[in-house]
Protein backbone atom coordinates (compact mmCIF):
# COMPACT_ATOMS: atom_id res chain seq x y z
CA UNK A 1 0.00 0.00 0.00
CA UNK A 2 1.22 3.55 -1.20
CA UNK A 3 1.67 5.72 2.37
CA UNK A 4 -1.41 8.21 2.37
CA UNK A 5 0.76 11.37 1.62
CA UNK A 6 2.54 9.82 -1.45
CA UNK A 7 0.75 12.31 -4.16
CA UNK A 8 -0.88 10.14 -7.31
CA UNK A 9 0.18 12.00 -10.31
CA UNK A 10 -0.68 12.00 -14.40
CA UNK A 11 1.37 13.17 -17.20
CA UNK A 12 -0.95 15.50 -19.82
CA UNK A 13 1.39 15.71 -22.98
CA UNK A 14 -0.26 18.38 -25.34
CA UNK A 15 -3.26 21.01 -23.83
CA UNK A 16 -5.25 19.71 -26.32
CA UNK A 17 -5.55 16.13 -25.08
CA UNK A 18 -8.54 14.61 -23.44
CA UNK A 19 -6.72 12.22 -21.49
CA UNK A 20 -3.21 11.80 -19.35
CA UNK A 21 -1.21 8.80 -18.19
CA UNK A 22 -0.83 8.00 -15.05
CA UNK A 23 2.44 7.58 -13.53
CA UNK A 24 1.20 5.88 -10.46
CA UNK A 25 -1.40 2.76 -9.67
CA UNK A 26 -3.79 5.39 -8.84
CA UNK A 27 -6.99 4.82 -6.54
CA UNK A 28 -9.87 6.90 -6.79
CA UNK A 29 -9.11 10.40 -5.37
CA UNK A 30 -6.80 13.75 -6.28
CA UNK A 31 -4.55 13.02 -8.79
CA UNK A 32 -2.22 15.71 -9.88
CA UNK A 33 -1.54 16.70 -13.32
CA UNK A 34 2.07 17.10 -14.76
CA UNK A 35 3.52 18.16 -18.11
CA UNK A 36 1.20 20.36 -20.62
CA UNK A 37 -2.00 20.44 -18.17
CA UNK A 38 -4.96 22.69 -18.09
CA UNK A 39 -5.64 22.06 -14.31
CA UNK A 40 -3.74 21.14 -11.65
CA UNK A 41 -5.18 18.25 -10.49
CA UNK A 42 -8.30 15.68 -11.47
CA UNK A 43 -10.18 13.48 -9.41
CA UNK A 44 -10.14 9.73 -10.32
CA UNK A 45 -13.40 8.10 -10.25
CA UNK A 46 -12.17 4.61 -10.64
CA UNK A 47 -8.85 2.51 -10.27
CA UNK A 48 -5.82 3.76 -13.10
CA UNK A 49 -3.56 1.22 -13.37
CA UNK A 50 0.53 2.17 -14.24
CA UNK A 51 0.78 3.99 -17.65
CA UNK A 52 -3.17 3.82 -18.48
CA UNK A 53 -4.85 6.28 -18.94
CA UNK A 54 -7.95 8.72 -17.15
CA UNK A 55 -10.12 10.63 -19.14
CA UNK A 56 -9.85 14.62 -18.27
CA UNK A 57 -13.44 15.23 -19.34
CA UNK A 58 -16.35 13.29 -20.28
CA UNK A 59 -16.10 11.33 -23.35
CA UNK A 60 -19.13 10.58 -25.20
CA UNK A 61 -19.48 7.61 -27.54
CA UNK A 62 -17.71 8.04 -30.67
CA UNK A 63 -15.57 10.58 -29.77
CA UNK A 64 -11.93 11.04 -30.61
CA UNK A 65 -9.56 9.62 -27.62
CA UNK A 66 -6.90 12.51 -27.64
CA UNK A 67 -3.67 12.21 -27.02
CA UNK A 68 -0.14 14.14 -27.77
CA UNK A 69 -2.80 16.68 -29.58
CA UNK A 70 -3.94 13.64 -32.13
CA UNK A 71 -6.57 11.45 -32.57
CA UNK A 72 -5.19 7.61 -31.15
CA UNK A 73 -8.41 6.17 -31.43
CA UNK A 74 -12.33 6.35 -30.21
CA UNK A 75 -14.54 5.77 -27.74
CA UNK A 76 -16.92 2.74 -27.67
CA UNK A 77 -18.96 4.37 -24.99
CA UNK A 78 -19.56 7.22 -22.82
CA UNK A 79 -16.38 7.46 -20.69
CA UNK A 80 -16.84 9.78 -17.59
CA UNK A 81 -14.23 12.11 -16.31
CA UNK A 82 -12.21 10.68 -14.02
CA UNK A 83 -12.32 7.05 -15.46
CA UNK A 84 -9.97 4.72 -16.88
CA UNK A 85 -9.59 4.44 -20.56
CA UNK A 86 -8.49 1.79 -22.80
CA UNK A 87 -9.64 -1.47 -24.70
CA UNK A 88 -12.94 -1.87 -23.07
CA UNK A 89 -14.22 1.65 -24.25
CA UNK A 90 -11.59 2.86 -27.09
CA UNK A 91 -10.71 1.10 -29.93
CA UNK A 92 -8.30 1.87 -32.87
CA UNK A 93 -9.56 2.86 -35.97
CA UNK A 94 -7.13 0.38 -38.45
CA UNK A 95 -6.11 -2.20 -36.03
CA UNK A 96 -10.07 -4.14 -35.42
CA UNK A 97 -8.44 -6.81 -33.75
CA UNK A 98 -6.86 -5.13 -30.88
CA UNK A 99 -10.48 -3.97 -29.68
CA UNK A 100 -11.27 -7.85 -28.76
CA UNK A 101 -8.42 -8.53 -26.20
CA UNK A 102 -8.52 -8.67 -22.85
CA UNK A 103 -8.82 -4.89 -21.40
CA UNK A 104 -6.00 -5.83 -18.62
CA UNK A 105 -3.90 -8.55 -19.80
CA UNK A 106 -3.87 -7.10 -23.36
CA UNK A 107 -4.10 -11.28 -24.29
CA UNK A 108 -5.80 -12.23 -27.32
CA UNK A 109 -9.79 -13.79 -26.84
CA UNK A 110 -9.64 -14.46 -30.87
CA UNK A 111 -7.18 -17.82 -31.02
CA UNK A 112 -8.57 -20.79 -29.90
CA UNK A 113 -6.44 -22.85 -27.22
CA UNK A 114 -8.07 -26.38 -27.84
CA UNK B 1 26.52 24.85 -23.36
CA UNK B 2 24.48 25.45 -26.97
CA UNK B 3 24.90 22.45 -29.66
CA UNK B 4 27.81 24.40 -31.60
CA UNK B 5 29.80 24.24 -28.06
CA UNK B 6 31.18 20.85 -28.50
CA UNK B 7 33.82 19.52 -30.28
CA UNK B 8 36.12 16.61 -30.35
CA UNK B 9 38.47 15.23 -32.30
CA UNK B 10 37.24 12.72 -34.93
CA UNK B 11 39.03 10.23 -37.76
CA UNK B 12 39.24 12.19 -41.52
CA UNK B 13 38.84 9.79 -44.17
CA UNK B 14 39.99 9.51 -47.77
CA UNK B 15 36.78 10.79 -49.02
CA UNK B 16 36.80 13.71 -46.07
CA UNK B 17 34.01 11.75 -44.04
CA UNK B 18 34.85 12.22 -40.13
CA UNK B 19 34.65 9.11 -38.09
CA UNK B 20 34.60 8.35 -34.22
CA UNK B 21 35.95 5.40 -34.02
CA UNK B 22 38.99 3.74 -36.04
CA UNK B 23 37.86 0.15 -36.33
CA UNK B 24 38.70 -2.67 -38.18
CA UNK B 25 35.80 -4.92 -39.32
CA UNK B 26 36.70 -8.46 -39.30
CA UNK B 27 33.86 -10.13 -42.20
CA UNK B 28 33.20 -13.43 -42.98
CA UNK B 29 31.69 -14.42 -46.22
CA UNK B 30 29.64 -17.20 -44.57
CA UNK B 31 28.65 -19.03 -41.91
CA UNK B 32 31.99 -21.58 -42.51
CA UNK B 33 34.49 -19.37 -42.01
CA UNK B 34 32.35 -17.72 -39.04
CA UNK B 35 35.00 -19.54 -36.16
CA UNK B 36 37.72 -18.28 -38.55
CA UNK B 37 37.15 -14.81 -38.29
CA UNK B 38 35.85 -14.67 -34.77
CA UNK B 39 38.83 -16.37 -33.75
CA UNK B 40 40.64 -13.54 -35.43
CA UNK B 41 39.19 -11.15 -32.98
CA UNK B 42 39.31 -12.75 -30.41
CA UNK B 43 43.09 -13.30 -30.50
CA UNK B 44 43.77 -9.91 -31.73
CA UNK B 45 43.10 -8.81 -28.05
CA UNK B 46 41.98 -5.37 -28.83
CA UNK B 47 38.38 -3.73 -28.32
CA UNK B 48 39.00 -1.71 -32.14
CA UNK B 49 38.88 -5.07 -33.68
CA UNK B 50 35.24 -6.75 -34.06
CA UNK B 51 33.51 -9.12 -36.25
CA UNK B 52 30.52 -8.73 -38.79
CA UNK B 53 29.29 -10.90 -41.78
CA UNK B 54 26.62 -12.91 -43.60
CA UNK B 55 25.94 -16.51 -43.06
CA UNK B 56 24.46 -17.89 -46.76
CA UNK B 57 26.64 -19.16 -48.57
CA UNK B 58 24.52 -18.25 -51.74
CA UNK B 59 24.52 -14.03 -51.85
CA UNK B 60 21.83 -11.81 -51.51
CA UNK B 61 21.94 -8.20 -52.74
CA UNK B 62 20.39 -6.34 -49.52
CA UNK B 63 22.89 -8.14 -47.60
CA UNK B 64 26.21 -7.32 -49.88
CA UNK B 65 24.78 -3.81 -50.04
CA UNK B 66 25.35 -3.78 -45.93
CA UNK B 67 28.40 -5.13 -45.93
CA UNK B 68 29.72 -2.58 -48.50
CA UNK B 69 27.63 0.11 -46.68
CA UNK B 70 29.57 -1.14 -42.91
CA UNK B 71 32.88 -1.08 -44.85
CA UNK B 72 32.31 2.74 -46.21
CA UNK B 73 31.34 3.61 -42.66
CA UNK B 74 33.21 6.23 -41.19
CA UNK B 75 33.79 4.98 -38.13
CA UNK B 76 35.90 1.86 -39.91
CA UNK B 77 39.65 2.38 -40.61
CA UNK B 78 40.28 -1.20 -42.16
CA UNK B 79 38.77 -4.25 -43.02
CA UNK B 80 40.38 -8.13 -43.55
CA UNK B 81 37.72 -10.28 -45.21
CA UNK B 82 37.57 -13.68 -44.44
CA UNK B 83 35.99 -16.61 -46.81
CA UNK B 84 36.03 -20.18 -47.10
CA UNK B 85 36.40 -20.68 -50.58
CA UNK B 86 33.44 -21.74 -52.06
CA UNK B 87 30.68 -19.02 -51.19
CA UNK B 88 28.88 -16.59 -53.44
CA UNK B 89 30.14 -13.64 -51.25
CA UNK B 90 33.64 -12.34 -52.93
CA UNK B 91 35.78 -11.83 -49.34
CA UNK B 92 38.21 -10.61 -52.46
CA UNK B 93 35.88 -8.23 -53.78
CA UNK B 94 34.60 -6.19 -50.35
CA UNK B 95 38.63 -5.70 -49.63
CA UNK B 96 39.17 -4.00 -52.91
CA UNK B 97 36.04 -1.88 -52.16
CA UNK B 98 37.79 -1.14 -48.86
CA UNK B 99 40.94 0.09 -50.32
CA UNK B 100 39.20 2.23 -52.76
CA UNK B 101 38.28 3.96 -49.43
CA UNK B 102 41.82 4.25 -48.46
CA UNK B 103 41.58 1.79 -46.05
CA UNK B 104 43.93 -0.84 -45.30
CA UNK B 105 42.33 -4.38 -45.89
CA UNK B 106 43.26 -8.09 -46.64
CA UNK B 107 41.39 -10.82 -47.74
CA UNK B 108 41.80 -15.06 -47.78
CA UNK B 109 40.48 -18.34 -48.28
CA UNK B 110 40.73 -20.46 -45.31
CA UNK B 111 40.52 -23.74 -48.07
CA UNK B 112 43.90 -21.66 -49.80
CA UNK B 113 46.12 -20.84 -47.12
CA UNK B 114 45.43 -24.28 -45.35
CA UNK B 115 42.99 -24.39 -42.61
CA UNK B 116 42.18 -23.17 -39.30
CA UNK B 117 44.81 -22.38 -37.28
CA UNK B 118 46.88 -21.09 -40.08
CA UNK B 119 44.26 -18.81 -41.52
CA UNK B 120 43.28 -17.88 -37.68
CA UNK B 121 47.76 -17.02 -37.92
CA UNK B 122 47.30 -15.05 -40.78
CA UNK B 123 44.30 -13.37 -39.96
CA UNK B 124 46.04 -11.84 -37.07
CA UNK B 125 49.02 -11.08 -38.24
CA UNK B 126 47.55 -8.75 -40.63
CA UNK B 127 45.13 -7.10 -38.26
CA UNK B 128 48.58 -6.11 -35.82
CA UNK B 129 50.14 -4.49 -39.14
CA UNK B 130 46.80 -2.70 -39.46
CA UNK B 131 46.23 -1.80 -35.78
CA UNK B 132 49.95 -0.15 -36.55
CA UNK B 133 48.89 1.76 -39.48
CA UNK B 134 46.02 3.11 -38.05
CA UNK B 135 48.25 4.78 -35.19
CA UNK B 136 48.90 7.57 -38.44
CA UNK B 137 44.98 7.74 -39.36
CA UNK B 138 44.70 11.82 -39.63
CA UNK B 139 42.68 13.63 -36.75
CA UNK B 140 40.28 16.55 -37.63
CA UNK B 141 38.17 18.65 -35.00
CA UNK B 142 34.70 17.26 -35.03
CA UNK B 143 31.38 19.31 -34.26
CA UNK B 144 27.70 18.18 -34.05
CA UNK B 145 27.22 19.46 -37.78
CA UNK B 146 29.11 16.61 -38.68
CA UNK B 147 27.27 14.10 -37.05
CA UNK B 148 25.08 11.44 -38.20
CA UNK B 149 22.66 10.32 -35.14
CA UNK B 150 19.83 7.18 -35.53
CA UNK B 151 17.54 6.51 -33.37
CA UNK B 152 14.84 3.22 -32.83
CA UNK B 153 12.73 2.11 -29.95
CA UNK B 154 12.57 -1.53 -28.13
CA UNK B 155 10.72 -2.80 -25.41
CA UNK B 156 8.61 0.19 -25.50
CA UNK B 157 6.53 1.01 -22.54
CA UNK B 158 4.40 4.09 -21.77
CA UNK B 159 7.32 5.89 -20.91
CA UNK B 160 9.10 5.56 -23.81
CA UNK B 161 6.04 8.09 -25.85
CA UNK B 162 6.45 10.58 -22.54
CA UNK B 163 10.12 10.76 -21.87
CA UNK B 164 12.69 8.80 -23.51
CA UNK B 165 11.31 9.40 -27.29
CA UNK B 166 10.75 12.95 -26.68
CA UNK B 167 14.38 13.53 -25.44
CA UNK B 168 15.56 12.07 -28.47
CA UNK B 169 13.56 14.31 -31.06
CA UNK B 170 14.13 17.31 -28.63
CA UNK B 171 17.62 16.74 -29.67
CA UNK B 172 16.97 15.81 -33.28
CA UNK B 173 15.59 19.34 -33.95
CA UNK B 174 18.53 20.89 -32.48
CA UNK B 175 20.90 18.98 -34.29
CA UNK B 176 18.70 20.04 -37.11
CA UNK B 177 19.65 23.13 -36.74
CA UNK B 178 23.04 22.80 -36.08
CA UNK B 179 23.10 21.93 -39.59
CA UNK B 180 23.38 17.66 -38.56
CA UNK B 181 21.72 15.06 -39.86
CA UNK B 182 19.33 12.48 -37.88
CA UNK B 183 17.21 9.33 -39.21
CA UNK B 184 14.64 7.60 -37.37
CA UNK B 185 12.81 4.51 -38.36
CA UNK B 186 9.78 1.96 -38.16
CA UNK B 187 6.92 3.25 -40.61
CA UNK B 188 5.11 0.39 -39.56
CA UNK B 189 5.18 1.99 -36.18
CA UNK B 190 3.42 5.43 -37.78
CA UNK B 191 0.05 3.72 -38.64
CA UNK B 192 -2.59 6.35 -38.37
CA UNK B 193 0.00 9.29 -38.92
CA UNK B 194 0.44 9.32 -42.41
CA UNK B 195 -1.62 12.99 -42.54
CA UNK B 196 1.21 14.25 -39.39
CA UNK B 197 4.13 13.00 -41.69
CA UNK B 198 3.12 13.77 -44.98
CA UNK B 199 2.49 17.61 -43.73
CA UNK B 200 5.82 17.46 -42.52
CA UNK B 201 7.28 16.80 -45.76
CA UNK B 202 10.02 19.30 -46.67
CA UNK B 203 8.88 19.15 -50.58
CA UNK B 204 6.54 17.28 -53.11
CA UNK B 205 9.70 14.52 -53.78
CA UNK B 206 10.04 13.84 -49.87
CA UNK B 207 6.06 13.93 -49.56
CA UNK B 208 5.50 11.53 -52.13
CA UNK B 209 8.24 9.11 -50.91
CA UNK B 210 7.03 9.13 -47.44
CA UNK B 211 3.50 8.70 -48.86
CA UNK B 212 4.67 5.29 -51.02
CA UNK B 213 6.62 3.72 -48.07
CA UNK B 214 4.03 4.63 -45.50
CA UNK B 215 1.33 2.58 -47.68
CA UNK B 216 3.33 -0.31 -48.53
CA UNK B 217 3.55 -0.33 -44.50
CA UNK B 218 -0.06 -0.12 -43.94
CA UNK B 219 -0.62 -3.27 -46.94
CA UNK B 220 1.25 -4.99 -45.14
CA UNK B 221 -0.36 -4.74 -41.74
CA UNK B 222 -3.32 -5.40 -43.21
CA UNK B 223 -2.23 -8.59 -45.42
CA UNK B 224 -0.88 -10.00 -41.85
CA UNK B 225 -3.77 -8.99 -40.78
CA UNK B 226 -1.11 -7.92 -37.64
CA UNK B 227 -0.12 -4.31 -36.29
CA UNK B 228 3.05 -3.46 -34.64
CA UNK B 229 1.82 -3.86 -31.23
CA UNK B 230 1.46 -6.58 -28.70
CA UNK B 231 -0.38 -8.21 -25.68
CA UNK B 232 2.49 -6.52 -23.45
CA UNK B 233 1.89 -2.88 -24.83
CA UNK B 234 -2.05 -3.15 -24.12
CA UNK B 235 -1.30 -4.71 -20.78
CA UNK B 236 1.05 -1.78 -20.11
CA UNK B 237 -1.40 0.84 -20.56
CA UNK B 238 -1.21 1.52 -24.69
CA UNK B 239 -4.96 0.95 -26.28
CA UNK B 240 -4.25 1.12 -30.10
CA UNK B 241 -1.70 0.97 -32.82
CA UNK B 242 -2.06 4.91 -33.21
CA UNK B 243 -1.21 5.30 -30.21
CA UNK B 244 2.12 3.48 -29.87
CA UNK B 245 2.50 4.80 -33.33
CA UNK B 246 2.74 8.67 -31.90
CA UNK B 247 5.34 7.66 -28.71
CA UNK B 248 7.23 6.36 -31.65
CA UNK B 249 7.24 9.15 -34.33
CA UNK B 250 7.70 11.44 -31.38
CA UNK B 251 11.48 10.19 -31.61
CA UNK B 252 11.38 12.30 -34.85
CA UNK B 253 10.92 15.35 -33.52
CA UNK B 254 9.36 18.58 -35.32
CA UNK B 255 11.69 19.44 -38.25
CA UNK B 256 10.49 19.00 -41.96
CA UNK B 257 11.44 15.46 -43.28
CA UNK B 258 13.80 15.27 -46.25
CA UNK B 259 12.80 12.16 -47.86
CA UNK B 260 12.80 8.57 -47.28
CA UNK B 261 16.57 6.90 -47.03
CA UNK B 262 16.63 3.01 -48.08
CA UNK B 263 18.84 0.47 -45.98
CA UNK B 264 22.37 0.89 -46.94
CA UNK B 265 22.14 4.32 -48.16
CA UNK B 266 23.43 7.63 -46.88
CA UNK B 267 21.19 10.68 -46.75
CA UNK B 268 21.84 12.99 -49.63
CA UNK B 269 22.34 16.03 -47.34
CA UNK B 270 21.82 16.62 -43.94
CA UNK B 271 18.53 17.54 -42.02
CA UNK B 272 15.46 14.79 -41.09
CA UNK B 273 15.19 11.76 -42.75
CA UNK B 274 12.68 9.02 -42.87
CA UNK B 275 14.81 5.29 -42.92
CA UNK B 276 12.69 2.59 -44.49
CA UNK B 277 13.64 -1.11 -43.55
CA UNK B 278 10.71 -2.78 -44.54
CA UNK B 279 11.36 -5.28 -47.78
CA UNK B 280 9.96 -4.09 -50.62
CA UNK B 281 6.52 -5.21 -51.40
CA UNK B 282 7.01 -8.24 -53.59
CA UNK B 283 9.04 -9.77 -50.33
CA UNK B 284 6.73 -8.73 -48.20
CA UNK B 285 6.30 -11.79 -45.95
CA UNK B 286 5.12 -12.38 -42.23
CA UNK B 287 7.46 -11.65 -39.96
CA UNK B 288 10.25 -10.18 -41.50
CA UNK B 289 9.79 -6.94 -41.16
CA UNK B 290 11.51 -5.84 -37.95
CA UNK B 291 12.67 -9.07 -36.48
CA UNK B 292 14.74 -7.46 -34.20
CA UNK B 293 16.45 -4.42 -32.28
CA UNK B 294 19.75 -5.13 -33.20
CA UNK B 295 18.32 -5.31 -37.04
CA UNK B 296 17.34 -1.76 -36.76
CA UNK B 297 20.28 -0.48 -35.28
CA UNK B 298 22.14 -2.58 -37.87
CA UNK B 299 20.06 -0.21 -40.86
CA UNK B 300 20.74 2.97 -39.26
CA UNK B 301 24.19 2.33 -39.21
CA UNK B 302 24.25 1.24 -42.86
CA UNK B 303 22.54 4.57 -43.53
CA UNK B 304 25.87 6.29 -41.96
CA UNK B 305 25.08 6.65 -38.32
CA UNK B 306 27.91 7.51 -36.09
CA UNK B 307 26.00 6.51 -33.13
CA UNK B 308 22.55 5.26 -33.03
CA UNK B 309 20.12 5.63 -29.61
CA UNK B 310 17.85 2.95 -28.46
CA UNK B 311 14.87 3.77 -26.00
CA UNK B 312 13.83 1.30 -24.18
CA UNK B 313 11.30 1.62 -21.70
CA UNK B 314 11.25 -2.12 -20.29
CA UNK B 315 14.89 -2.07 -20.74
CA UNK B 316 17.51 -4.01 -23.46
CA UNK B 317 21.48 -4.94 -22.97
CA UNK B 318 22.09 -5.19 -27.02
CA UNK B 319 25.03 -2.94 -28.17
CA UNK B 320 26.80 -2.71 -31.80
CA UNK B 321 29.07 -3.49 -33.91
CA UNK B 322 30.57 -0.28 -36.04
CA UNK B 323 28.96 2.15 -34.23
CA UNK B 324 28.04 3.15 -30.35
CA UNK B 325 24.77 2.61 -29.31
CA UNK B 326 23.68 4.39 -26.09
CA UNK B 327 20.16 3.34 -24.46
CA UNK B 328 18.05 5.51 -22.83
CA UNK B 329 14.82 4.97 -20.43
CA UNK B 330 12.27 6.99 -19.14
CA UNK B 331 11.38 4.38 -17.04
CA UNK B 332 13.63 5.00 -13.59
CA UNK B 333 12.88 1.51 -12.30
CA UNK B 334 14.31 -0.21 -15.22
CA UNK B 335 17.52 2.45 -15.07
CA UNK B 336 18.06 1.78 -11.52
CA UNK B 337 17.64 -2.17 -12.17
CA UNK B 338 19.80 -2.59 -15.68
CA UNK B 339 22.00 0.65 -14.29
CA UNK B 340 25.20 -1.57 -15.53
CA UNK B 341 23.36 -1.34 -19.08
CA UNK B 342 21.29 1.80 -19.28
CA UNK B 343 22.69 5.08 -20.69
CA UNK B 344 20.72 7.45 -19.95
CA UNK B 345 17.61 8.41 -17.15
CA UNK B 346 14.95 10.82 -18.85
CA UNK B 347 12.71 10.01 -16.06
CA UNK B 348 13.65 13.55 -14.10
CA UNK B 349 11.67 14.92 -16.67
CA UNK B 350 8.32 12.97 -15.45
CA UNK B 351 9.09 14.06 -12.28
CA UNK B 352 9.30 17.62 -12.33
CA UNK B 353 12.58 18.01 -11.49
CA UNK B 354 13.87 19.00 -14.85
CA UNK B 355 12.97 21.00 -17.90
CA UNK B 356 13.04 19.21 -21.09
CA UNK B 357 15.75 21.64 -22.09
CA UNK B 358 18.24 20.49 -19.15
CA UNK B 359 17.45 16.80 -20.47
CA UNK B 360 17.78 17.46 -24.05
CA UNK B 361 21.18 19.48 -23.22
CA UNK B 362 22.76 16.54 -20.79
CA UNK B 363 21.89 13.99 -23.60
CA UNK B 364 23.90 16.23 -26.23
CA UNK B 365 26.71 16.57 -23.49
CA UNK B 366 26.38 12.39 -23.11
CA UNK B 367 26.93 12.33 -27.29
CA UNK B 368 30.02 14.68 -27.65
CA UNK B 369 31.51 12.22 -24.90
CA UNK B 370 30.91 9.14 -26.28
CA UNK B 371 31.54 10.93 -29.87
CA UNK B 372 34.70 12.20 -28.39
CA UNK B 373 35.87 8.46 -27.42
CA UNK B 374 34.20 7.73 -24.18
CA UNK B 375 32.28 4.51 -24.23
CA UNK B 376 28.47 4.30 -23.75
CA UNK B 377 28.12 1.30 -21.52
CA UNK B 378 27.19 -1.59 -24.32
CA UNK B 379 30.64 -0.71 -25.51
CA UNK B 380 32.30 -0.92 -22.15
CA UNK B 381 30.73 -3.84 -21.69
CA UNK B 382 31.92 -5.54 -25.26
CA UNK B 383 28.47 -5.85 -26.65
CA UNK B 384 29.14 -5.99 -30.59
CA UNK B 385 25.96 -7.42 -31.93
CA UNK B 386 25.28 -7.36 -35.44
CA UNK B 387 22.94 -8.66 -38.08
CA UNK B 388 22.57 -9.29 -41.42
CA UNK B 389 19.91 -10.95 -43.13
CA UNK B 390 18.42 -12.82 -46.34
CA UNK B 391 16.10 -9.37 -47.25
CA UNK B 392 14.90 -7.53 -51.19
CA UNK B 393 15.11 -3.70 -51.19
CA UNK B 394 15.41 -1.42 -53.97
CA UNK B 395 17.94 0.91 -53.74
CA UNK B 396 15.98 3.72 -54.16
CA UNK B 397 12.33 4.28 -53.14
CA UNK B 398 10.62 2.17 -55.95
CA UNK B 399 7.20 3.47 -56.05
CA UNK B 400 5.86 0.20 -57.13
CA UNK B 401 2.96 -1.83 -55.81
CA UNK B 402 2.32 -5.04 -55.41
CA UNK B 403 0.18 -5.42 -58.06
CA UNK B 404 2.55 -3.75 -60.62
CA UNK B 405 4.33 -6.58 -59.78
CA UNK B 406 2.39 -9.09 -60.32
CA UNK B 407 1.41 -7.54 -63.89
CA UNK B 408 5.06 -6.99 -64.75
CA UNK B 409 5.75 -11.03 -64.02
Amino acid sequence: MRGIMEQQSAFQINETDNVATALQECKPGKVQLLGDCTFPYIEAVTDIPLGHKIALRDISTGESIIKYGVVIGRSTGNIPKGSWVHLHVMESIYDQRSSHLDAVTGAPKDTQYI
Amino acid sequence: MELKDFSWQGYERKDGKLGIRNRILVIYTVKCSEFVADAIVRESKNEEVELIGFDGCTDNQYAVNMLISLIRHPNIGAVLAVGLGCEYVQPQWLAEIAEKEGKPAKWMFIQEVGGTRKAIDLGTKYVQEMLETLKNTPRKEMFMKDLILGAECGGSDFTSGLAGNVVVGRLYDKLVEEGGTAIFEEIVEAVGLDHLLLSRAANEQAKKEIQYTYEKALEYCKDVHQYSVSPGNFAGGLSTIEEKSMGAVIKSGSKPIQGVVKVSCTPKKPGLWLLDSTPDPYWMQFGITNPNDNEGLMDLISAGAHIVFLVTGRGNVVGSAVSPCIKITGNHGTFQKLTDDMDFDASPVLRGECSQEELTLKLADMVAKVAGGEKSKSEALGHKEYFIPYKYQEKEVSFKKKCDICMES
